[in-house]
């Protein structure tokens, strides 16, 4: 036997359980706390924190009502509006502070939806193993070949620029990716005993789906709502940008990009404000995201060696 | 005698960081030509030890003290190339999982000759070729091109573990470690596998460390024992002086634990759990689940007695130890009736799994109170058979009979009385109980299913399921890995007669468990099934076990059932040519020391 095989099959022998002094003290969100002992899972909420704050608070610090002109346009910053006026001479600072709510909540709606629906059939094509399974996961894979933005765009084009629709079309847009990654972490939970345990005294199907399966996949599933909201901002502020979100006169982060694109090099504020807030608040779904795949990551190097 | 091949001394294994020891004062010595078995339960650290003959430490862990010398060579003094040039070559491995040891991607005499280049690189071609050949035939397998072009995937799991111990060889080393090589063989390998090691020891005049678990393969195998518990060797000597005359209290008790075809006696559990590094107790490590502990051994560990002919003890009462009268086993032997009624019929029973048919016209009685094994190697079918009979697997022609009641064959389709009647408890406690659920929960969840009533009512009602099985209330607020296997596999009996079912279907219940807890659990089923009047299907694959527990036995193989009789009946004078071949290389202790039936009272 080689030198290395000696080495590797020593290792592949190691029987942790000797090597763990006491039994870790099992709480559901381990996984939370894990992550939250990484600094980028800190740094991450902290930012998300911080602009949450601001979508949800601003409207009651704003200096001015969004939809008043408050100077001539595109004036710069100056003592009554500290980032000066946008291209219709409205206050910036109180456009912003009024403009994250909408780009915020669409976005959890949508990611809400999306985690849903696609938990739901990520478990039952796990679960069901025959020919559900096959018809499920292939029609995902159908519409996993559009992307998502099209998608979305084709729909509000067609019935029109309206909030439920943005919510609707992301969140199903959602779905599909949500639930390949539920199946594929349901479908090593659903072999284990204790779910034959369950069909064999006639547990119901739903709740063996349900209360036996999806309790145990609840990691990948954090990690997948981090994940799906940081698109969804993406997305939403994008559709906001183009024109198919709130309408004029509101404010709206995506749609202030829009408003004052073109006198970016005059008044550049009312473009960096609402660009750099979702930049972070992407940077930062993504980083707390991030650190719970990491700490997932870890966990299961555990379980396995 | 001779200096001594392998010798350790006050060996100490710790965790990096907090220097907890995994194993300490460890000293043993091995001459050659001789087997020393390493016996142990999990977390025993015997593993730790066999892997430090071979200079290895696992991850997280470090050498802490003491000496290993081999061949004359200090071990703690070998670096890098050094190290690399003794493993392999003086002292080699066998593992326990050949099918993980072999590189799936290399064919065997590709592998084969891998070792051989490592050590003795002046070779020529042919010389090697040569070993190669010298060192399959050794082993007894074939060494012609077809074979060597072979990959480990072509090959059975006794010849992949033959390989393995090839591989071992083939260098002619002067130490052997070997890592529980049988565990997870069926009985036939075993006996071949323990055969070649043996023989190949002896032939090369080796030394070699057999770690396992299983007590009846030392005895069959060892020269002389070392015993583990809790990372401190606490009684060593000649085989025959720890199988028939054992003085430390542990070693007492391990020895009740096991069932042995040859005896007709009742195995009995050690109370209490076994110490895990950073929880050992003060003192004696034993001594909360030992009858003679006293304040003594609660203050400070026993030292090395010499009781003469290199039998050593770690007791500070060994002497009273073997005075002491060792209690019966519960719920086991002992006068029975078995009701007239049939309780479970099967008839004709033909299963397949997809295109393979996996059960054969399968033909079955089990009547009121009656404890049928099911005995088969792996393969057989039996577990495709307790599953046909539970409603698991339903694919399935014949008929499963509750009472007169034909059953559907999805568990689905049968009625709620029939679900309850019959109750399954799986081989692995660990998978069984879902993790997410608190103990508490998922019996709460069986009782609510057959028995609804009130929440504050399944609070009581799980208390009771928890006691029956002699678990206190206190488990139900916990989750599964907060519980040791035995535990686990307790909640799982707990859950199963919380339906209050008459017939209990085991399959394989107590082969994930150390020997210790399996005979505890062996003991507490006996109990239920005469207190509650429950009719079992037992399946095994260890003919030994059967004694202690079932009344009847049906043997399968291959999907068959090749013979049916009492306990009695088929150990003694089986008619099967399948059945004679089974007992004859089940290993036992008793026909390993050419003993009567035990009384180690007596001793």
């Amino acid at each position: 036997m080689s030198d290395q095989t000696v080495e590797r099959a020593a290792d592949l022998l190691e029987q942790p359980p000797t090597l763990i002094p006491t039994a870790p003290a099992r709480a559901r969100l381990a996984l939370v706390a894990d992550a939250l002992r990484l600094g980028r899972t800190r740094f991450g909420l902290a930012i998300v924190a911080l602009l949450v704050l601001i979508a949800l608070a601003g409207p009651l610090v704003a200096p001015h009502s969004p939809t008043e002109f408050v100077g001539i346009p595109n004036s710069k910053p100056s003592g009554d509006a500290i980032f000066g006026t946008d291209a219709l001479g409205r206050d910036v600072l109180s456009r912003f502070l009024h403009g994250g709510r909408t780009v915020l909540w669409l976005s959890a709606a949508a990611t809400l939806l999306g985690i849903v629906v696609g938990v739901v059939v990520g478990l039952i094509a796990a679960y069901s193993r025959n020919w559900l399974d096959d018809v499920l996961m292939r029609s995902n894979d159908v519409l996993l070949a559009f992307p998502q933005i099209i998608f979305v765009l084709l729909a509000v084009s067609a019935i029109g620029p309206k909030l439920w629709l943005i919510v609707l079309t992301v969140g199903l847009t959602h779905a599909p990716r949500v639930a390949r990654v539920i199946r594929g972490a349901a479908l090593e939970v659903v072999e284990r005993d204790f779910v034959k345990s369950a069909e064999v005294v006639g547990e119901a199907r739903w709740r063996i789906v349900f209360a036996e399966v999806l309790p145990n996949v609840t990691s990948p599933l954090l990690v997948e709502v981090g994940l799906r909201m940081t698109y969804s901002i993406g997305l939403v502020a994008g559709i906001s940008f183009l024109g198919f979100g709130l309408q004029p006169p509101s404010a709206d982060w995506g749609l202030m990009i829009n408003e004052n694109r073109l006198s970016i090099t005059v008044q550049a504020w009312s473009v960096l404000l609402p660009v750099i807030a979702i930049g972070l608040l992407t940077v930062g779904t993504n980083l707390v995201t991030d650190g719970l795949s990491r700490a997932l990551a870890g966990i299961d190097r555990q379980a396995d060696s | 005698m001779s200096a001594p091949v392998v010798a350790v001394s006050d060996l100490r294994v710790e965790l990096l960081g907090s220097g907890v020891d995994i194993v300490d004062e460890i000293g043993l010595q091995i001459h050659a030509g001789e087997v020393l078995g390493l016996v142990g339960e999990s977390g025993s650290g015997k593993t730790t030890v066999g892997m430090a003959l071979l200079g290895h430490v696992r991850r997280g862990g470090k050498v802490g003290g003491g000496a290993i010398t081999i061949d004359g060579r200090d071990l703690g003094a070998l670096r890098g190339e050094e190290l690399r040039r003794l493993r392999g070559g003086v002292v080699s491995y066998i593992p326990q999982d050949p099918g993980t040891a072999l590189n799936p991607a290399l064919r065997i005499g590709t592998q084969l000759a891998e070792v051989l280049e490592a050590h003795a690189s002046g070779w020529s071609e042919d010389e090697r070729r040569e070993r190669v050949r010298e060192a399959l035939s050794e082993v007894a397998l074939p060494s012609d091109e077809v074979f060597l072009k072979r990959y480990p995937h072509q090959l059975s799991g006794s010849q992949q573990q033959r390989v393995a111990i090839a591989m071992a060889f083939a260098n002619r080393p002067k130490v052997i470690v070997c890592d529980e090589p049988t565990t997870g063989l069926d009985v036939t390998t075993q006996a071949r596998v323990l055969e070649t090691v043996r023989d190949l020891c002896r032939s090369h005049q080796v030394a070699a460390l057999y770690v396992t678990h299983d007590l009846a393969v030392v005895a069959e195998l060892a020269d002389r024992v070392a015993v583990m518990y809790a990372g401190r060797i606490v009684e060593s000597g000649p085989r025959e002086a720890i199988f028939s005359a054992p003085r430390h209290p542990y070693t007492r008790r391990l020895l009740r634990a096991v069932p042995d075809i040859a005896g007709k006696r009742t195995v009995i559990g050690i109370p209490g759990r076994a110490a895990l590094p950073g929880s050992r107790p003060e003192g004696c490590f034993f001594h909360p689940r030992c009858p003679l502990a006293d304040d003594e051994s609660r203050s400070a560990f026993p030292p090395v007695t010499e009781l003469g002919g290199g039998h050593t003890v770690r007791c500070f009462h060994h002497a009273e130890a073997v005075q002491r009268a060792e209690p019966e086993g519960a719920g086991q032997l002992g006068p029975r009736t078995v009701g007239e009624e049939l309780m479970l019929t099967v008839r004709d029973l033909d299963a397949h799994y997809g295109a393979s048919h996996a059960l054969f016209r399968i033909d079955l009685d089990v009547h009121r109170e009656e404890c049928l094994a099911l005995v088969g190697e792996s393969g057989s079918g039996k577990t495709t058979l307790a599953r046909s009979v539970s409603g698991l697997h339903s694919d399935y022609t014949g008929q499963v009979r509750l009472r007169d009641d034909p059953l559907p064959q999805a568990a689905r389709r049968r009625s709620r009385n029939a679900r309850k009647e019959i109750q399954y408890i799986f081989q692995n406690p660990y998978a069984s109980l879902n993790p997410r659920r608190t103990i508490g929960q998922s019996i709460g969840r069986q009782l609510q299913l057959f028995y609804p009533g009130s929440r504050a009512d399944t609070g009581q009602r799980v208390a009771e399921c928890l006691e029956r099985v002699a678990l206190s209330s206190s488990a139900a607020s916990r989750f599964p890995d907060q519980l040791s296997g035995g535990e686990r596999q307790r909640v799982a009996i707990a859950r199963a007669l919380a339906a209050q079912p008459s017939v209990l279907i085991c399959d394989e219940v107590t082969s994930a468990l150390d020997v210790s807890v399996q005979a505890a659990i062996i003991e507490l089923l006996g109990q239920l099934r005469r207190e509650m009047g429950l009719s079992m299907l037992f399946i095994t694959h260890d003919l030994a076990l059967i004694r202690t527990i079932a009344d009847r036995v049906a043997v399968m193989n291959e999907g068959r059932i090749v013979e049916e009789g009492p306990v009695d009946k088929i150990l003694t004078a089986p008619t099967a040519d399948y059945t004679r071949q089974l007992l004859a290389n089940t290993p036992s202790i008793e026909l390993a020391l050419g003993n009567a039936p035990p009384t180690p009272a007596s001793t």
